[in-house]
């Protein structure tokens, strides 16, 4: 079997030439909104230099940050777990349910659980999970992954909503008032937040200083799950933490403007000890981020504080879909985290980017994505990840241009067939004439010209 | 001045007027230019598609060819990037046209005029890896260096796409290998133009220019490319 490629999923998802401006649009009207929140910020690239720097510190210091964390936390009343990977962090939620009980789980903001695939572990066991933030619920009531990190549904339209609701919530066929179908899910997630048994959050940031974590959202989920439930369990990546409380100062002024354009999320809940009856869990999870805080070209990708910024300017995004990269997490920096996962099943990412450089502008951690994507595609080649024929390609074309008396007769002898065979290269073998004229082969080359022109050698 | 040129692979090949354009400007600017004949690319194609270890001859190549030279200058801001970062390894003397133009004979009157409406297009390395501009994205003063050398180019129109600096989709191997977003961001950008009505798509790097040719010439569009070296190159008579 073939595994997933990024060039062949994109070619399916942009078939749809309406359906792919649609996409392109509203994606780069997210990119404008964080434009004008940003814009109105003089300090701007200070703050973006302030947050890299205080997340560079995080990487030096991690170890000892992490177990500050813990200890504080634990002092606070929170149960504290380590998970090594996603098998682990998967048993672990596990065991604190089935020790309560539980049969129904409300979940919200967790792009981890979405990596670590906890839903699909948790219902094997017979524990219901209900997804609480909108688009969520929508794509998990579609059975599909999310498309992005922070809106989970954009790849959907009113009408695919619609659809889903009324086939799942019994909602009028053919409605596509937002508003309505909005009430709808609210409706239908009050039952849920009252019948759950746990609630399982994601986590923005992580306090070593205090042993508290914060949540940002826009839908109040999170609260109202954590706030009725018995049980939350918190579920965090290890590079969640930042050493003090006013630090937040930073992410929360840069978190929302590049990711929505807000100036802040409409909440930032922070959780810090139990209330008096409930328990309150953080799950610690590595998941490979051990080993990719060891690789030093590629460990800034590690600051990454999920705001989705790259997706919404990244042209190659905008158009091919979040699907077409088969990873949890889409676009550039999916694309420079996927390969520390598996550099075989994702080396199609690194090279799914045009590396014109936008995401490395636009991340308000300035994680350098473009070059980080040109160097996993270096070890991807040399690694052996790439075909045979592309390997050949490169080796020929680098023996022509190694040589400038082949490169120069070869380029004479390759114009001069293309202008009397144009078909040699006119003709459904090559890609780029599938869409685009060849440039017309001139009788002289630049070399030609001066030879006859200035040549004083 | 003592200049050499580079001359990247494909404009010696399918665009040497844009060569001939640079070399003929930067006489006028008093240059002493010379171009040396054994040179060939900057080997980013491979480097750019994951093998940049096995660039090594062309790498040597360019620095043996190059040791002596005093500025090397270069019409393409993406190959321009490329010697610089890794084959000549952050050393000052290699430079694309249009900031060599501002920035070392720091020019304030071409002497040339274009009586024609002109989109510019800012290619991506030149925009955001030169610096010759700054990027939409970012919070800081705005400046353009090509934008200020065509200020200075009497009876041109120039203008502006809404997305200033979206890029073109050309990213060397990966129009192929990405066919399919590739063409679309092709088609989509040189729709911006068309939209604007202009005769002529200008750039610094004639990689961008070529797709976007490539694009508007399936279409049977009217609109042109040019390359900012031929633009800044038409004296006034």
């Amino acid at each position: 079997m073939s595994q997933p490629n990024h060039a062949n999923l994109a070619e399916k998802l942009t078939k749809d030439t309406k359906r792919t401006d649609w996409h392109n649009n509203s994606i780069w009207w997210v990119r404008q909104n964080r434009d004008k929140a940003v814009f109105g910020i003089p300090d701007w690239e200070n703050l973006r230099n302030t947050a890299s720097s205080i997340k560079s510190y995080m990487l030096e210091n991690l170890h000892d940050l992490l177990l500050e964390f813990e200890k504080n936390a634990l002092a606070n009343g929170v149960q504290v777990h380590w998970a090594a990977d996603a098998k682990e962090h998967n048993e672990i939620v596990h065991g604190i349910l089935s020790k309560r009980a539980v049969k129904k789980m409300v979940k919200s903001k967790s792009m981890l659980t979405e990596e670590c695939g906890l839903n699909h572990y948790l219902e094997d066991q017979g524990i219901e999970v209900i997804d609480t933030d909108l688009g969520e619920r929508i794509i998990q009531l579609r059975h599909e992954p999310p498309s992005h990190i922070v809106a989970p549904a954009i790849h959907l339209k009113r009408e695919d909503i619609s659809e889903t609701f009324h086939e799942h919530l019994g909602t009028e066929k053919g409605n596509i008032d937002p508003q309505y179908l909005t009430e709808a899910a609210r409706q239908s997630l009050r039952k849920d937040f009252l019948s759950a048994d746990a609630a399982l959050t994601g986590v923005n940031f992580a306090i070593a200083d205090t042993g508290e974590f914060v949540v940002c959202t826009n839908e109040g989920n999170a609260d109202m799950g954590a706030h009725l439930a018995p049980v939350h369990i918190a579920c965090m990546g290890l590079e969640k933490i930042i050493p003090k409380r006013e630090h937040l100062g930073v992410f929360l002024r840069v978190l929302a403007r590049s990711s929505t354009g807000q100036a802040i999320t409409t909440y930032s809940s922070h959780f810090r000890k139990p209330r008096p009856g409930q328990e309150m869990h953080i799950v610690l999870v590595d998941n490979g981020r051990s080993r990719h805080i060891q690789k030093p070209k590629f460990k800034d990708a590690l600051k990454c504080i999920r705001c989705g910024a790259c997706m919404n300017t990244c042209p190659v995004y905008r158009r091919s879909g979040g699907h077409s990269y088969h990873v949890t997490v889409p676009g550039p920096i999916g694309s420079i985290l996927a390969p520390n996962a598996d550099l075989k099943k994702n080396s199609d990412l690194p090279f799914a980017s045009s590396l014109c450089g936008a995401c490395s502008n636009v991340c308000p951690v300035k994680i350098n994505i473009h070059e980080q994507l040109y160097e996993w595609r270096q070890i991807i080649t040399q690694e052996g990840h790439s075909s045979t024929g592309k390997t050949i390609g490169m080796k020929a074309m680098n023996f022509v241009l190694s040589n400038p008396k082949v490169f120069e007769l070869g380029g004479k002898m390759g114009r001069t067939l293309m202008r009397t065979v144009p078909s040699l290269v006119n003709n459904s073998m090559n890609p780029w004439y599938k869409s685009r004229e060849m440039p017309e082969p001139p009788k002289e080359s630049f070399k030609d010209w001066y030879r006859k022109n200035r040549n004083n050698e | 001045m003592k200049v050499s040129l580079f001359i990247p692979c494909y404009i010696d090949q399918f665009y040497p007027q844009v060569g001939i354009a640079t070399l003929e400007l930067l006489e006028k600017l008093g240059c002493e230019v010379v171009h040396p004949l054994s040179q060939t690319c900057c080997g980013q194609p491979m480097a750019n598609s994951g093998y940049q270890h096995i660039t090594k001859s062309i790498d040597k190549q360019n620095q043996q060819i190059f040791r002596e030279a005093e500025y090397i200058v270069c019409p393409s801001g993406s190959c321009t990037l490329h010697l610089k970062d890794h084959v000549f390894h952050g050393e000052s003397k290699v430079y694309e046209l249009c900031e060599f133009l501002t920035d070392v004979l720091k020019v304030s009157e071409v002497n040339a005029t274009f009586p024609h409406k002109v989109g510019v297009h800012q290619s991506c390395h030149g925009l955001r890896g030169l610096l010759l501009g700054k990027g939409s994205e970012l919070v800081s003063e705005p400046f353009s260096k090509i934008g200020d050398l065509l200020d200075q180019v009497k009876n041109i129109q120039v203008c502006t796409p809404s997305k200033v600096d979206e890029c073109c989709g050309f990213g060397g191997t990966f129009a192929v290998n990405e066919e399919a977003v590739s063409a679309k961001m092709g088609k989509d950008r040189a729709e911006e133009f068309e939209k604007l009505d202009v005769d002529y798509i200008t750039s610094a790097d004639m990689s961008c220019l070529m797709h976007l040719e490539g694009t508007l010439k399936r279409k049977g569009s009217k609109v042109k490319v040019i390359h900012i070296a031929e633009i800044l190159n038409q004296s006034i008579s």
